[in-house]
């Protein structure tokens, strides 16, 4: 596929995003598969795993200057400008899913510092500006010498930024689904996870359509961190639901999300079936098969499961969460009333919605498609012996 | 002649004060507490006072929808059949207690906080509680992310999903905002009881009393202190406004 119709494809995409905002904001958001019960639909699906990602497809660019391994080095650039383009992705999102995108200046300018989710304004904008000036630094060569300075700042920044989006959730006291501190650190080991995989594809893709070489050595150190930090997120949701089940009151929750209890066999199954099979143990597996070390149609297949699982997630997060009734009067069953009360809401995601977040998915994509283009994010080569000079071809 | 003015003039001092004083004796409930509650439109809410409801439920009807059809009147409120996404400021729940199969009906709207979540959550302060514990959304500023109604213990609030028509002078709305019960702040104001609290008096039912809690000799705060009233999710510690009996 040519550069041009690569821009073509994704922009048509960007496209229908704008199209279907102009038809929920005209008609109103009645149109879409949201309502007073699920507020948040699959737009913020999308959103926040962007957003989460992002922060986490920094991480090659954090392990080269703050851990100073020499190996990661080259890969940083790339990095920084996929964390960028993930978070712009994410917000566009965000933003054409409010009510009244009009008034964007609004969110810019008054600040409750008490939410947690102006917190998240403070934090997106800074992470523009510190990323971008990380870049900057690292592709200067006047500059250069400031990087590591720039990085450790980016690393502490995510860091916040993305404990900031698991709160949002973990700050929430009144849903069973959420209200926990763990969200915050769960989160970030998310970010991990779905930013590496999108790094990893990005990089095959890119090394692979501009016939730059890549070899092994930097792909399977890549391949084998992926692999623990998808260990580590199927670790925090374990731990995450044993909280839930050690205490009695969350045990409806539990029962609705692992065993479909309550009319929550969609979620139960997205979870089982998405997040927990296709999201996390057939890629640990596609990882660590000793058959398949230097495969990469394996490796980018594995890739392709972690975000798809990393999207289940978000649903079941997202969407589940409040799909599960609020227990409003505890120890009374509602008989009767006219806000679905008690009443486990049925949401199905309409076509724009799903448009919309495709279309961000674009967005991100594009930018990094005109940043590889126009700077010089990608070394010329990663070959094995470009990579590691102590490489030896066994 | 100046006599005869003077005279008229002591007849009609005399019989005004009389009449004045007639009034104050004869009604003295009704006109000095409107007097006294009324507030000013150049004067800001005070914490002096903290309006609140007191809903005692054995007395609300099940069936009687009266508050909700007068609380859709007052605010221009309409519905396009579409319960899923129409807003509702109040509405009517019935319950059955799942140990002793007591059936309560009760009406449930925004309960104004002291802490109110809403108002912690909103990015652009839009959420906001009045000095006089009324909670409230400015419709200038909400951007409408909807993050009040997650974090919203009582599902009170409604995103505005279709555009709206026909719309009250005194009760500014719009889509793509979050709006919830206002307590009739505009009624409030001029020294007037909430539209529900109104229609179920007149509905002889007699079961939402609205008044100042912070006033002991309000009728609201006597009957709290004689026959007590509980919060909804007290456990949250929210210290509502709105208060039930009989649950």
């Amino acid at each position: 596929m040519g550069y041009l119709s690569l821009l073509a494809f994704l922009g048509a995409f960007v496209l229908a995003a704008l199209g279907s905002t102009y038809y929920m904001e005209h008609n109103g958001h009645w149109v879409t598969g949201m309502n007073n019960q699920i507020v948040w639909g699959m737009p913020h699906v999308f959103a926040v795993f962007l957003i989460v990602a992002a922060s986490g497809a920094l991480n090659v660019a954090s392990i080269s200057s703050v851990f100073n391994q020499k190996i990661y080095k080259p890969l940083a650039p790339l990095s920084t400008l996929l964390a960028l383009a993930l978070l712009i992705g994410g917000l566009m999102i965000l933003v054409l899913d409010l009510g009244r995108p009009d008034r964007l200046i609004v969110a810019m300018t008054k600040y409750n510092f008490k939410s947690i989710f102006a917190w998240n304004m403070i934090l997106y904008n800074g992470f523009f500006v510190i990323v971008g000036v990380y870049a900057w630094f690292m592709l200067d060569r006047t500059m250069k010498k400031y990087s590591r300075y720039a990085g450790f700042a980016a690393f502490i920044w995510r860091l916040a930024l993305t404990t900031g989006t698991g709160s949002i959730f973990g700050f929430l006291v009144a849903r069973p689904g959420y209200d926990m501190a763990m969200m915050a650190p769960m989160f970030i080991i998310m970010s991990f996870s779905f930013g590496l995989a999108i790094y990893l594809l990005v990089l095959m893709a890119s090394y692979n359509w501009t016939n730059r070489p890549l070899g092994d050595v930097v792909v399977n150190r890549l391949r084998k961190l992926l692999g623990v930090f998808v260990a580590a997120v199927l670790y925090f949701v374990i731990v995450y639901h044993l909280t839930n089940l050690y205490a009695t009151e969350h045990h409806g929750f539990e029962a609705f999300m692992l065993l479909g209890d309550s009319g929550g066999s969609k979620y139960s199954s997205i979870f089982w079936i998405g997040q927990i099979l296709l999201g996390s143990l057939i890629p640990l597996a596609m990882i660590y098969a000793p058959g398949v070390a230097n495969c990469r149609k394996t490796l980018a297949t594995a890739c392709v499961l972690i975000i798809i699982g990393g999207l289940a997630q978000m649903y079941t997060i997202i969407i589940g969460g409040q799909a599960y009734p609020m227990e409003i009067f505890p120890g009374m069953e509602v008989l009767e009333s006219t806000f679905a009360d008690g009443v486990t809401t049925i949401y199905s995601a309409s076509l724009p919605e799903i448009l919309l977040g495709l279309g961000g998915m674009a967005m991100s994509m594009i930018v990094v498609a005109l940043g590889i283009k126009v700077l010089s994010f990608l070394p010329q080569s990663l070959a094995d012996d470009v990579a590691d000079p102590h490489y030896k071809a066994e | 002649m100046i006599e005869k003015t003077i005279n008229f003039s002591r007849r009609s001092f005399v019989g005004k004060t009389a009449t004045a004083a007639a009034g104050i004796s004869i009604a003295p409930g009704v006109f000095l507490h409107q007097v006294a509650n009324a507030k000013p439109a150049d004067q800001a809410a005070t914490s002096e006072v903290r309006w609140g409801m007191l809903i005692n439920t054995n007395k609300c009807a099940t069936g009687c929808t009266a508050c909700v059809s007068a609380c859709n009147e007052e605010n221009g409120i309409q519905s396009n059949d579409r319960p899923e996404s129409d807003p509702q400021w109040i509405r009517k729940v019935k319950l059955r207690d799942t140990q002793t199969g007591h059936v309560t009906s009760l009406p449930m709207m925004c309960q104004h906080c002291e802490n109110p979540p809403c108002v912690d959550v909103c990015p652009t302060g839009a959420s906001m509680k009045r000095e006089d514990g009324i909670v409230l959304v400015d419709k200038h500023i909400c951007i409408g992310c909807r993050y009040c109604m997650m974090a919203c213990p009582y599902k009170a609030r409604s995103f505005v999903h279709e555009t709206i028509t026909d719309q009250k002078d005194y009760a500014p709305r719009g889509k793509g905002t979050v709006e919830s019960c206002t307590m009739c702040v505009h009624r409030v104001d001029d020294g007037g009881t909430p539209a529900c609290v109104e229609a179920c008096n007149a509905a002889e039912h007699g079961a939402m009393i609205f008044g100042d809690l912070k006033d002991p000799q309000s009728e609201i705060s006597k009957e709290l202190e004689k026959h007590g009233g509980k919060q909804i999710r007290a456990d949250l510690r929210l210290n509502t406004g709105v208060r039930y009996q009989g649950i």
